[in-house]
């Protein structure tokens, strides 16, 4: 395959922080890239970028990642002629060595040798009643609309969940002027005290972090910890009113807001390592499904990469160093030279930012225990408005209890999301249910598409 | 209740235009969504199909699938990743039985 | 060797619809049975196909086996104490400008159909869009079977099972066999860990893997896995109320679809995919989803508006002829197969069931079975 050798196809699928670094690798190592993303702009989710005609500068944007978002930024406009880059294009499927993508143009296939997995993370949702409520949004989707479009969701904004996300996006929107009802933590503080010995690893973005919620304090936003959601509140018309919640003390409060961010911390997008056919391990400590790679990045999968938050949560600033592993990686399976010393200084990066996420996991964790106590009446799919008791009723009648298999009898995954904000509650909903480990129920299956297609999409160039 | 569901915090200097939503015109700005668009003024962008209420989308990232809507002549817009454009059409309802038939 | 399991009166290794739908009417005729699936019931052929249940378009012989099974579907839901989704609401078989040639066969068809029992009104391509609005200028005439419809398959499959077990039958998932024989009087067949299970009938209803059990009984049969070509739409709303197919000569042209009553628009067909009996795995291939969508887009140019939010494929077994092998063999007594049945057994398969419980309770059916004869593969042998 001397081909393969002298002018080998490379593929990066997401040019957030990891796909602009390995892209950046792979042409310095004097490969050209195809550089595949969704988004009209670089940057991914986390350094995402408004539209060219708004006017805030990275500082009011990013606030302390301000330099880390402008380099990412600049790196990729440095190379953006470079490499073949192909924005507003989702990969919708991959087989046979070879990617799809569908755009605006239409449809096209990028064979590739090496193919560079960087879809980033969406969030992880614990259902709670009422949440499909209008107002209720993803944590990540109350960032978007500060970052992206200089809104707030609403005019007055609870925040609930679990993660470092639900402080950084409050004191953003305190930051910017938005009205903050309380910030509702899932997690008991006394988990952050037992995390410390993971989180030193990492400890300018602890300091970051503590600073966070001092900035909220000092605002006057009420943030609790220790506390149980037991309902969103409001009405099928005219959307969110409130939550009700159980405090750490074990009273109850409810508080009014006309929006609510909700999240967990996040998941990896893992679609497409799912459908370039790579195994999968069970993560007891985040309870979840990952594609299987080694410590550079390969997947099980010969020529597959894996990198970023789409293969392990471990924050943006890993992402950029598991980017350019993936890539050098990838360069030394082409049979290019890599130097060994890089190599081993970038793992201990990466070893260092993943005892931090441990540490991350420790303190704000998956509060599984929920879905065993939601009530039958709330929607677990947002999507096909399932229900925790429709879920409960098909493991009890059926005796299903492997993830796919309560999909195929409830439809429980089955919507327009394809599982992404249902599927891990769903799976904890089944285990609670039949008493069984959540491993045990396994994982849905990734099938095509990645994203909705449009039935009326043709080849690019052709009408 | 008129006051729409999102709130604008800055970047307010932007060159004006208008679209159409339910039938009413709806004044948005260059650069926005077009879920910004119609929740800036409005409170919904859909019904769901299967009869727990209004929906107002949910990840703003082209991930979740909750915000499509229907433009009056039966298309199909995801509304957190179309940029608003001036002239759109869209309906927060569902079309009739009837949509086969559109061209 | 360790005692058996399981010791009844008829066992049956495939959990699909066919085993399903059988061991339930054998429980029904009193007869012990035990069903052994390998992996989950009716998670391949059964469980991912179109969900048709559309008699007209297959062969004269095979109409009353298809309206045995038109029976069953239409008490389904109390027979099973399950809905099954199942919606008597016609089947169109529509015909293209370019191949007028089909109208001549749609005619002769119904003719024939009729004294079958199918009734089948032939609208022209004008009449047809009065009625059904989504058909697109290419579509030339159909044919409207009124008394076909459509199910869900992910749920048919199941509750035949679970109804069966209610009923007094035996039900062993995640057990696959791997060696059949007769040892005296009984067969005794031997799951990979180990386990035996005894009886003096063996049915099988292995689907794709039937060859891999039918050959131990000397009669092999040159079975193809390959895998339906599946997509579905977001919902929308209801307006399509029976099942659509074109018939065409043309493998790539042959799509179908339906809308399920939330709302989904369900498509099938053009080319089919690769499945692999031993992975369990069968893959859609992305030219395949494009192949179809174009094929769509010509027959029903509303749906283009559309999206399709996911696909699917399964494991079907097809032979040379399309027909099954469904039947006693023709080398052991106590011996039946009913598999192979090439990407349209969905409908048929309850009456499937119901035939073979009946030919192996009696002896003998009214169903006339000899074009499904497995010996038919062993001719050129002998």
């Amino acid at each position: 395959m001397a081909d393969r050798e002298i002018n080998p196809r490379v593929v990066v699928v997401g040019a957030g922080p990891a796909g602009v670094r390995a892209a950046q690798t792979l042409l310095a190592a004097g490969i050209r890239p195809v550089v595949i993303d969704e988004a009209a702009r670089a940057g991914g989710q986390i350094y995402r970028r408004q539209p060219a005609n708004f006017r805030r500068n990275h500082q009011a944007l990013y606030g302390t990642e301000a330099a880390r978002a402008q380099a990412v930024h600049d790196g990729f406009d440095a190379i953006a002629s470079a490499v073949d880059y192909r924005p507003d294009t989702l990969v919708w499927n991959i087989a046979d060595g070879q990617v799809w993508t569908a755009s605006e143009k239409g449809y096209a296939t990028v064979a590739y040798d090496a193919l560079i997995l960087c879809t980033g993370a969406t969030d992880r949702l614990m259902p709670v009643n009422g949440w499909h409520y209008a107002g209720t949004y993803s944590l990540g989707a109350a960032q978007v609309a500060l970052k992206a479009q200089a809104c707030a969701i609403g005019a007055n904004v609870l925040f609930m969940g679990s993660g470092p996300l639900l402080y950084l996006v409050a004191s953003q929107y305190v930051k910017a002027g938005a009205k903050v009802a309380a910030v509702l933590d899932t997690s008991p503080f006394s988990n952050r005290l037992r995390a410390a010995v993971d989180l030193i690893a990492q400890p300018a973005i602890l300091a970051d972090g503590v600073a966070l919620t001092r900035a909220l304090a000092k605002a006057g936003v009420p943030v609790l910890t220790g506390v149980t959601p037991l309902e969103i509140t409001g009405d099928t018309d005219g959307g969110v009113n409130g939550a009700r919640v159980r405090l750490a003390d074990g009273t109850e409060r409810h508080f009014a807001a006309d929006a609510v961010a909700l999240g967990y911390h996040l998941r990896p997008e893992t679609q497409l390592a799912d459908l370039a056919r790579c195994d999968f391990a069970f993560d007891a400590k985040t309870r979840q499904w990952l594609p299987r790679r080694d410590p550079d990045g390969r997947a099980s999968v010969a020529g597959v990469y894996l990198a970023g938050d789409g293969a392990r949560i471990l924050g943006a600033r890993s992402a950029e160093v598991s980017g350019r592993l993936a890539a050098l990686a990838a360069l030394a399976d082409l049979g290019r030279p890599v130097d060994p010393l890089t190599l081993t200084h970038l793992r201990r990066q990466v070893a260092s930012y993943a005892r931090f996420a441990r540490g991350l996991a420790t303190a704000f964790p998956w509060p599984h225990e929920q879905a065993a106590n939601l009530p039958d009446e709330a929607i677990v799919c947002r999507c096909e408005a399932v229900t925790a008791g429709d879920l409960r009723r098909v493991v009890n009648e059926t005796g299903a209890k492997e993830a796919n298999r309560a999909k195929a009898f409830s439809r429980v995954g089955m919507g327009r999301c394809q599982g992404r904000y249902c599927g891990h509650a769903g799976a904890e909903v089944i285990a609670a249910c039949a008493n069984i480990p959540v491993e045990q129920v396994g994982r849905l299956r990734g099938q095509a598409p990645v994203k909705p297609l449009p039935v009326a999409i043709a080849p690019e160039g052709e009408e | 209740m008129t006051q729409g569901r999102f709130v604008r915090l800055a970047e307010q200097g932007r060159a004006p235009l208008t679209l159409y939503v339910d039938g009413q015109p709806v004044t948005a700005m260059e650069g926005d969504t077009l879920m910004v668009a119609m929740l800036a003024t409005g409170r919904v962008l859909r019904t769901s199909e299967f009869g727990d209420g209004k929906r107002a989308g949910f990840c703003l990232m082209a991930a979740c699938q909750d915000c499509w809507v229907w433009t009056e002549d039966g298309g199909r817009l995801r509304a957190c990743s179309t940029p608003a454009s001036a002239g759109l059409r869209i309906s927060t309802n569902q079309p009739g039985a009837s949509w086969p038939t559109a061209k | 060797m360790a005692n058996p399991v399981s010791v009844s009166d008829v066992l049956i290794i495939g959990g699909g619809l066919m085993g399903a739908s059988a061991a339930l009417f054998l429980r029904q005729r009193g007869r012990s049975v035990t069903l052994l699936e390998s992996d989950l019931v009716g998670r391949q052929a059964s469980g991912t196909n179109f969900g048709n249940v559309r008699r007209q378009g297959r062969p004269l012989h095979q109409l009353p086996l298809a309206n045995r099974a038109l029976a069953i579907w239409r008490r389904a839901n109390e027979l099973l104490s399950a809905d099954v989704e199942y919606l008597q609401s016609g089947h169109i078989r529509v015909c293209y400008r370019e191949r007028p040639e089909n109208i001549a066969k749609m005619e002769e068809y119904a003719a024939e159909a009729r004294h079958v029992g199918l009734d089948l009104e032939l609208l022209t391509g004008n009449a047809l869009r009065d009625r059904f609005p989504f058909f697109g200028p290419d579509v030339l005439a159909g044919s409207y079977s009124a008394m076909d419809g459509h199910a869900n398959p992910r749920l048919t499959a199941p509750a035949f099972a679970r109804a069966a077990q209610r009923a007094g039958a035996q039900v062993f998932e995640n057990t696959r066999i791997i060696h059949a024989a007769k040892q005296g009087t009984d067969f005794v067949v031997t799951a990979e860990d180990g386990r035996t299970f005894q009886a003096p009938v063996l049915l099988i209803t292995a689907g794709a893997w039937g060859n891999k059990l039918s050959q131990q009984f000397g009669e092999p049969v040159p079975i193809t896995p390959r895998g339906p070509n599946m997509s579905v739409t977001e919902p929308v709303p209801y307006a399509i109320a029976p099942a659509v197919g074109v018939m065409t000569p043309v493998e790539e042209e042959t799509v179908y679809f339906r809308q399920v009553a939330r709302g989904n628009i369900i498509l099938g067909g053009s080319t089919r995919g690769p499945s692999y009996p031993d992975q369990y795995r069968a893959y859609v291939l992305p030219q395949n989803t494009m192949k179809q969508l174009k094929q769509i887009r010509r027959l029903a140019p509303a749906l283009a508006n559309l999206n399709i939010i996911r696909v699917w494929s399964g494991i079907e077994g097809y032979l040379p002829d399309s027909l099954p092998v469904m039947g006693p063999s023709a080398t052991t007594s106590g011996l039946f197969y009913a598999f192979g049945f090439s990407g349209s057994g969905f409908q048929i398969g309850p009456g499937v069931g119901e035939t073979m419980a009946e030919l192996i309770d009696t002896g003998t059916t009214s169903i006339d079975l000899s074009h499904y004869d497995i010996a038919r593969f062993q001719k050129v042998e002998s």
